[in-house]
């Protein structure tokens, strides 16, 4: 089925539910291969938060821009990055879309305009800033979208980046994830003033806060909130989310309850939507089932790709050092 | 040829850059109303108007940062940080962002960015306005790193900076910018990646960069006198090295000088010696020497601060030692 073939018009919310399942089967697949050892290193996942990666981007143009963090596979699926890039990126395979040089903390696509996977805790917001000063100086109507964790809005990247954004009127859309937790220090335990928006406020920049375990309130926020930053400046959204996983697959969770983590569970953004998509006689269990076996089908697909990719030769470690490196005679 | 002072060299590049392309734009501290902490971009506001010569709040790293973003989305920033020692506040920016993208991104980004800055001691700044941490920098692939030492260089280098489509450094030493030189009125392109023989000589090589270019010049100088033949190459570029252009000079003259206002541990002289030694052992007659900062945070009386920073007469004893 396509989503088109929904319930006349519930076709978009139908696609909002297959954008956030592509996600959580995409990374419940990498937590396999994980343990599989087919993919090292961190890897931080998005589940409990999907609604917060499709409901901005759905309310992007193509040529507006991503800045994302490190928990950025969703941001680079539903940016339209494909599931077989993004994987072969997991494995480490030149066929990935940084070619394995990124990993999953560093997924780039120029095609997309998505600028990084940026594993600096609030060093994506500079260059969130500097993006869209490039299209205010160029004329062009452009927005970043730009995203980061409770935790960036401590550093003084943050400070300064809404501080620039909003002295220069640029259209930068600050997102910040708001799941209550960086690594294992609770907002509360690193925040003095806990309302992040009365820190945007301080800067003059307009915020909104919102439930980011509900897709369809993230997504009617974010098209107000990008179309206000398009034409007035930068904007601050505040994503109320929350991870049901560890910070990565390194986290033994010793600082959050399992009542607490069976609460939010009880929000989880996709089943909300599905049910109340069925409620609403657009999808049945049937047609969401249907749903599934595709989105399961991608995933399988994707992982083939990437199983069968290939690694980058060794000789060319040195490419892409700088323009000219990595080719005999080169400077260095 | 008129004669100009550095300063004034970088100012005619930095007009000419912002007169010959729009997407080239001068941002940083005092940049624009104050004319530039070192006066280098003054009336270039007045010229050129707030949108393209940008006053910025004190906030390296976001400033810094911007002019990475907007190197990426099409535009070529220049970026003025006031001192190395301010830069160490953007130092996330630098080596993390501006130096991995293209790698992280697998070749699909590239940030064609430039950053000035002044760096060196000699004004009596103390110590948190007069280190030379350029060579720092130059530790860090991804990024090139220019010195220029020379009004000629000091107007030429800025275009092909410019030009490159990778992030460059400029590092301008604080004592040259009064310093006056012929400036060609017919400058060709200038080359980024070769160092230049300032002087030719026979006995020793003495390698240097910057703003030690001078004292090593007027040891040469001294040296001629004592019927020593002293070679110096001005490194130029301080990332890439061109070590062809030194090995060659100390295969001829079978010793070697290092002089570098940077600290002697963990530094840019240490890496130029290094190299020597790995690379034409068998040509040198004596080790390589070195003459560097004394390891202490500059201080700020006059005699202290001579005392620090290689001068000429150093020079010419840390020459005799090699038995030049
Ligand atoms: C500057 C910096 N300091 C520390 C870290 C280590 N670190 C990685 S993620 C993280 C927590 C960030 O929390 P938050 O911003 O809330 O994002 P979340 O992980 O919750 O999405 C920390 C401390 C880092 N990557 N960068
Ligand atoms: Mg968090």
């Amino acid at each position: 089925m396509t989503d088109a073939d929904a319930f006349p018009g519930m076709q978009h919310q139908v696609h909002l539910l297959r954008q956030m399942a592509r996600i959580r089967r995409f990374e419940e697949r990498a937590v396999e291969l994980y343990s599989a050892t087919a993919i090292r290193g961190f890897l931080h996942l998005d589940i409990g938060q999907e609604a917060c990666a499709v409901g901005v981007t759905e309310a992007l143009e193509p040529d507006d821009a991503v800045v994302a963090t490190y928990r950025e596979h969703g941001h680079a699926l539903a940016r339209g990055i494909t599931m077989r890039a993004v994987m072969a990126e997991l494995e480490g395979k030149v066929e990935g879309v940084s070619r394995g040089r990124g990993g999953s903390m560093h997924l780039f696509d120029v095609a997309t305009r998505f600028f990084g996977g940026n594993a600096i805790v609030g060093g994506g917001l500079p260059v969130a800033v500097g993006l869209a000063l490039a299209d205010k100086l160029r004329g062009l109507p452009r927005v970043t979208a730009c995203f980061f964790g409770d935790g960036a809005v401590a550093e003084g990247e943050f400070h300064e980046s809404m501080n620039l954004a909003a002295l220069w009127h640029l259209p930068v859309l600050f997102c910040c994830e708001n799941n209550r937790y960086a690594m294992g220090t609770a907002l509360l335990r690193a925040q003095s003033e806990p309302d992040l928006a009365v820190k945007a406020a301080a800067y003059r920049v307009p915020s909104w806060s919102v439930d980011g375990m509900d897709v369809l309130a993230v997504e009617e926020a974010a098209n107000r909130a990008v179309e206000a930053t398009r034409f007035g400046g930068p904007h601050f959204l505040e994503l109320r989310t929350y991870r049901f996983r560890g910070h990565s697959m390194y986290d033994p969770d010793r600082y959050r309850s399992t009542d607490e983590i069976e609460a939010w569970k009880e929000r989880d953004p996709i089943p909300r939507l599905a049910t109340a998509l069925r409620d609403a006689g657009a999808l049945d269990d049937g047609a969401r089932g249907r749903m599934e076996e595709e989105v399961a089908a991608e995933v399988e697909d994707a992982v083939a790709f990437a199983e069968a990719g290939t690694l980058e030769p060794v000789e060319d470690l040195e490419r892409f050092v700088t323009a000219g490196s990595g080719v005999p005679g080169a400077a260095r | 040829m008129t004669a100009v002072t550095y300063r004034e060299a970088v100012r005619r590049a930095l007009r000419d850059a912002l007169a010959t392309d729009d997407r080239v734009f001068l941002m940083g501290v005092d940049v624009g109303a104050y004319g530039g902490c070192y006066a280098v971009s003054l009336g270039l506001l007045e010229e050129f108007g707030p949108e393209r010569v940008r006053d910025t709040p004190l906030s390296e790293s976001a400033f810094v940062g911007a002019g990475i973003g907007a190197a990426l989305g099409g535009m070529l920033p220049i970026v003025e940080i006031m001192t190395v020692n301010f830069s160490l506040l953007a130092l996330d920016q630098i080596v993390n962002n501006a130096a991995t993208y293209r790698y992280m991104s697998g070749g699909q980004m590239h940030v064609p960015l430039v950053i000035r800055m002044t760096t060196g001691a000699g004004r009596q700044l103390g110590a948190q306005h007069s280190h030379s941490l350029e060579g720092w920098y130059a530790h860090v692939p991804g990024l090139r790193i220019l010195a220029p030492a020379t009004v000629t260089d000091a107007y030429g280098m800025l275009a092909p900076a410019l030009v490159d489509p990778d992030p460059v450094l400029i590092f301008e030493h604080g004592a040259l910018y009064h310093v006056k030189g012929e400036l060609p009125d017919d400058l060709g392109p200038v080359d980024l990646t070769t160092a230049v023989i300032r002087r030719a000589g026979g006995d020793l090589t003495l390698v240097t960069y910057g703003g030690t270019l001078p004292a090593s010049l007027d040891a040469a100088e001294q040296l001629a006198g004592e019927g020593v033949g002293a070679e110096v190459i001005d490194l130029r570029s301080l990332r890439p090295l061109d070590m062809d252009t030194v090995l060659a000079s100390v295969a001829r003259t079978h010793r070697a000088l290092v002089v570098d206002e940077g600290w002697r541990s963990g530094s840019l002289s240490a890496e130029v010696s290094a190299r020597i030694t790995e690379q034409a052992f068998s040509d040198l007659d004596a080790p390589v020497g070195r003459v560097c900062s004394a390891e202490v945070p500059m201080p700020y009386a006059k005699h202290l601060e001579d005392a620090v920073v290689p001068r000429a007469a150093g020079v010419v004893a840390a020459a005799r030692r090699l038995g030049a």
